[in-house]
């Protein structure tokens, strides 16, 4: 028996906050989702959430992300029919039809993609993802670390360019091939993901991260309304820790390669003072160091939140001057094997940190 | 030095002179429905004190609350047309998406959405559609919309389709008065085109509101430059300024928490002004406010400005008050005070009226409100400090009791004794520490170009260099410059490492400079 459950348009609203935490400042700000999600619902589409439990082992199910820059997206602002063209044209060139609509990571943006391909292709949401969090690449997942095929890949863009990846033989590929591809389209890209069985969701994929982000964000926003303190409030529902709280005084950015990278500098306050903590990005925060020596690093969830309403400032709008509270969140049991951290650890992003993880081994 | 501060609240206007960093007068005037009558009188009554005789003026500079009422009260404001250059980007989030229904009804004029626009690195996304937008243009002249508005996909990084098709509406639209999304700024196509259509709305009072002061100072006999005070707490020639309103939206209030610190001698604490219409309670950190972090709304609208952290409330000097059951504002009799308020011999009951029968106010004529009773004046202050108190608490960042500085002319609201705050302090002038604040107002100097064959930091240090030189030439001392925005952006497709840099910096007015800027 299938349990689909309603996600009503208050559940999308802290939904989009607490993604957005999770996005770990990458993945993009869920507003422009939310604002696509508010305009459907008035029109009288709903989306429905079902339990990866719930799938037959062959189900088929879509995995959709929007590939690229953030601040792309920021001024090409998301159209909803776009996502749901990627999966229409995976489903043309497989012939597969899909169960269930899964996003690939509940950070950011990319926790709505679903929800928007969902509304317009009337399928239900699988509550679960690839990352727990969002991460800039291709092999960057538990599908990836679990060796599971990559291909093939649709990609589409809003001016009806239209690619898909047939075959590449690594994950490495994947994201080589799909960048290029995505680099060409403006370095923005609405991707439906090699097809995932039921069996292959309930054996690699994150269970409950949708329902997880709904919950952080709801708390946030209770917080707000009771004028409580927000960091307080997203620790009382994940075991997470404070590591930083200060001030922004530098922002270094480049975009390059279909990435923004960069460094953040902050000045600390409080506990904090007289210290300095930058932190390095790849779309999202990657590795950060307290006066020098590293203190947290992915896989483990580094969020810039503003101290003030405890909502997530991403890598791409972060700037001079904005207090924020660092923290960290735990990770998916998947990426802290030996297999795991060769997909997300600090040296695949060119760190050469032995990982240590901010909640001990 | 000598500089007129004035501010041309909702309510009043008041008028001080700034000598040598002293005040040297300060004087209160109602402002009148054409804005032109209250200065006149704020400046004739500052002139009778004796403080404008013998020396020159060396500037003037006005704070207003005009525009950013304007929009909170949806008032005066123009039909505005939207044109984004984008297509077939954003489709599903047209101009306007984002807006509170009531405020989108009164400004939407007409949306038009057409090809053109850029990518990240600089390489068109689409061509302009030129036959589009002269169509659109034609259609803005047949409906009579002259206010307009030009957005377009990464006009930040470049702004030649917006201008190209700002030429194209000028052309079909004779009289448009056009506002590019890449004057205001940001990367952000949706809190920039609001930026955008919220400045489009405002242009026809902006230019009504500033030529009306350009009168009234010549009218007053002053021959001295015009400067109107930005949300940053800098001035802007008054002709650049009439061009983008929504820069001196927040300026009233930047203005009067300058105003308190200058007054009060202190850099930190809460500071409360209580006008005509709203209170707005905000943060001084340093002698400056605390800004608002990134996302700030306006009326409702979500755009990108640097604007100080306030939380503005409807309680006012001329707030409408009702008794059964109890409340007040968000109405307010506003610059009408001195006809309607009933103590005035107006119908409409105020919490000016309210405080004349308490006795702690001594204009109008207390006989017409000696109905009011002194435990139905109890009530109405009891209800004015428990909104103070609720507010007060909001914009609060820590715990603990903090010092509160209460000005502007409702100060009269703000109780002695408030929970969370250790003191109120009143100061002298407080009530025109509006004025005082645009007096004191700052010079900037900004930087905003490309470099190539530069490291990022030489590049910025070089960028820094001709934004402080600029200021310099504008009046500023050196000494005193500090840097208060840095931005910079690659530009991939160009050759050579080629960053876009763009520095603000502020600084004092210069000892005797003035004259020579």
């Amino acid at each position: 028996m299938t349990d689909l459950r309603d996600i009503t348009l208050d559940d999308i609203e802290s939904l989009a906050v607490g993604a957005w935490i999770l996005g770990t400042g990458g993945g993009g700000s869920p507003y422009l989702g939310l604002l696509n999600m508010r305009q459907l619902y008035a029109e009288g589409f709903k989306v429905q959430l079902m339990q990866p439990g719930d799938l037959a082992d062959d189900d088929w199910v879509a995995a959709v992300s929007n590939m690229g820059a953030p601040l792309v997206g920021q001024e090409r602002l998301t159209d909803s029919r776009t996502i749901a063209r990627a999966v229409g044209l995976m489903e043309d060139h497989t012939g597969i039809r899909f169960r269930g609509i899964m996003a690939l990571e509940i950070g950011g943006g990319n926790s709505i993609q679903p929800l928007m391909a969902a509304a317009h292709l009337g399928r239900p949401v699988i509550d679960a993802d690839m990352m727990g969090r969002a991460y800039p690449e291709a092999q960057m997942t538990s599908v990836a670390v679990g060796d599971l095929k990559p291909y093939p890949l649709s990609t589409v863009d809003c001016r009806g360019l239209e690619a898909v990846v047939q075959a590449v033989p690594t994950w490495k590929w994947m994201e080589r091939v799909s960048r290029k591809i995505c680099v060409e389209y403006g370095s923005i890209a609405s991707t439906c993901k090699a097809p995932r069985t039921g069996a292959e969701v309930k054996q690699w994929c994150i269970p409950g991260t949708t329902t997880k982000a709904i919950a952080i964000g709801a708390a946030v926003r209770e917080a707000q309304r009771r004028h409580e303190d927000p960091i307080d409030a997203i620790l009382s529902v994940e075991p997470g820790k404070i590591l930083y709280r200060g001030k922004v005084t530098d922002v270094e950015r480049r975009a390059t390669e279909g990435f923004l990278r960069g460094r953040t500098r902050f000045d600390g306050v409080d506990a904090w003072k007289g210290t300095s903590l930058d932190v390095a990005f790849q779309n999202e925060w990657i590795v950060a160091w307290q006066d020098g020596e590293p203190i947290a690093m992915s896989p483990d969830l580094i969020c810039v939140l503003d101290t003030v309403t405890g909502e997530a400032i991403g890598t791409e709008t972060i700037r001079y001057g904005q207090r924020v509270t660092v923290i960290a969140l735990p990770t998916a049991d998947v990426f802290l094997t030996p297999k795991g951290l060769q997909h997300v650890g600090p040296r695949a992003f060119n760190y050469d940190i032995d990982f240590k993880s901010v909640f001990g081994s | 030095m000598r500089r007129i501060g004035i501010d041309v609240g909702g309510t009043n206007t008041d008028a001080v002179l700034i000598e040598d960093g002293k005040v040297a007068g300060a004087v209160k005037a109602p402002t009148s429905e054409d804005v032109t009558g209250g200065i006149l009188e704020a400046l004739a009554k500052l002139g009778a004190s004796g403080a404008l005789k013998a020396r020159r003026i060396d500037a003037v500079m006005i704070g207003t609350t005009h525009f950013i009422n304007a929009v909170v009260q949806r008032r005066h404001l123009s039909k505005v047309a939207a044109l984004r250059l984008g297509l077939p980007s954003g489709a599903t989030l047209p101009p306007f998406c984002d807006w509170p229904k009531d405020l989108a009804e009164l400004v939407r004029g007409a949306v038009y959405m057409v090809e053109g626009g850029h990518e990240y690195d600089g390489r068109p996304f689409m061509p302009l559609d030129r036959e589009a937008v002269a169509a659109a243009a034609r259609e803005m002249k047949a409906k009579g919309l002259t206010a307009v508005a030009i957005s377009s996909v990464f006009s930040p990084l470049d702004p030649s389709h917006e201008k190209e098709a700002a030429e194209i509406v000028a052309r079909e639209n004779p009289g448009a008065v056009i506002t590019c999304s890449s004057d205001l700024g940001r990367i952000g196509l949706l809190e920039r085109e609001n930026a955008g259509l919220l400045n489009a709305a405002l242009t026809d009072l902006a230019r009504d509101t500033i030529a009306a002061f350009e009168k009234a100072i010549a009218d007053s006999g002053i021959a001295a430059p015009l400067f109107i005070t930005q949300n940053d707490g800098t001035v802007a020639e008054a002709h650049q300024a009439m061009r983008l309103p929504v820069y001196s939206f927040a300026s009233g209030a930047t203005n009067s928490m300058r105003g308190a610190a200058y007054l009060s001698g202190l850099d930190d604490a809460m500071v409360a002004d209580v006008g005509g219409t709203t209170t707005d309670i905000g943060q001084l950190k340093n002698g400056f406010p605390r800004e608002a972090n990134s996302v700030v709304q306006v009326g409702g609208v979500r755009t990108l400005f640097r604007m100080p952290d306030l939380f503005s409330f409807g309680l006012g000097g001329g707030s409408h008050v009702s008794l059964d059951p109890l409340s007040i504002g968000p109405l307010s009799v506003g610059y009408r005070l001195l006809k309607d308020g009933i103590a005035f011999g107006g119908g409409q009951l105020t919490t000016s009226d309210v405080a004349i029968a308490a006795g702690q106010l001594s204009i109008g004529d207390k006989a017409k409100v000696a109905h009011l009773d002194a435990a139905t004046t109890a009530r109405v202050f009891a209800e004015a400090k428990r909104m103070v108190e609720e507010a007060l608490d909001r914009m609060k960042t820590e715990s603990g009791d903090v010092p509160v500085i209460a000005v502007g002319g409702g100060a009269f609201l703000i109780p002695d004794v408030i929970e969370g705050a250790s003191r109120v302090i009143r100061v002298e002038h407080g009530d025109c520490a509006n004025a005082v604040g645009a007096a004191i107002a700052q010079v900037s100097g900004e930087c905003d170009q490309i470099f190539r064959e530069l490291s990022r930091n030489d590049a910025i240090a070089a960028a820094q260099r001709i934004a402080a030189d600029n200021a310099v030439a504008a009046g500023a001392d050196r000494a005193t410059i500090s840097t208060i925005e840095t931005e910079d952006m690659p530009i991939a497709y160009l050759p050579g490492n080629s960053l876009r840099v763009r520095v603000r910096v502020v600084g004092s007015v210069a000892a005797n400079t003035a004259a020579a800027a």
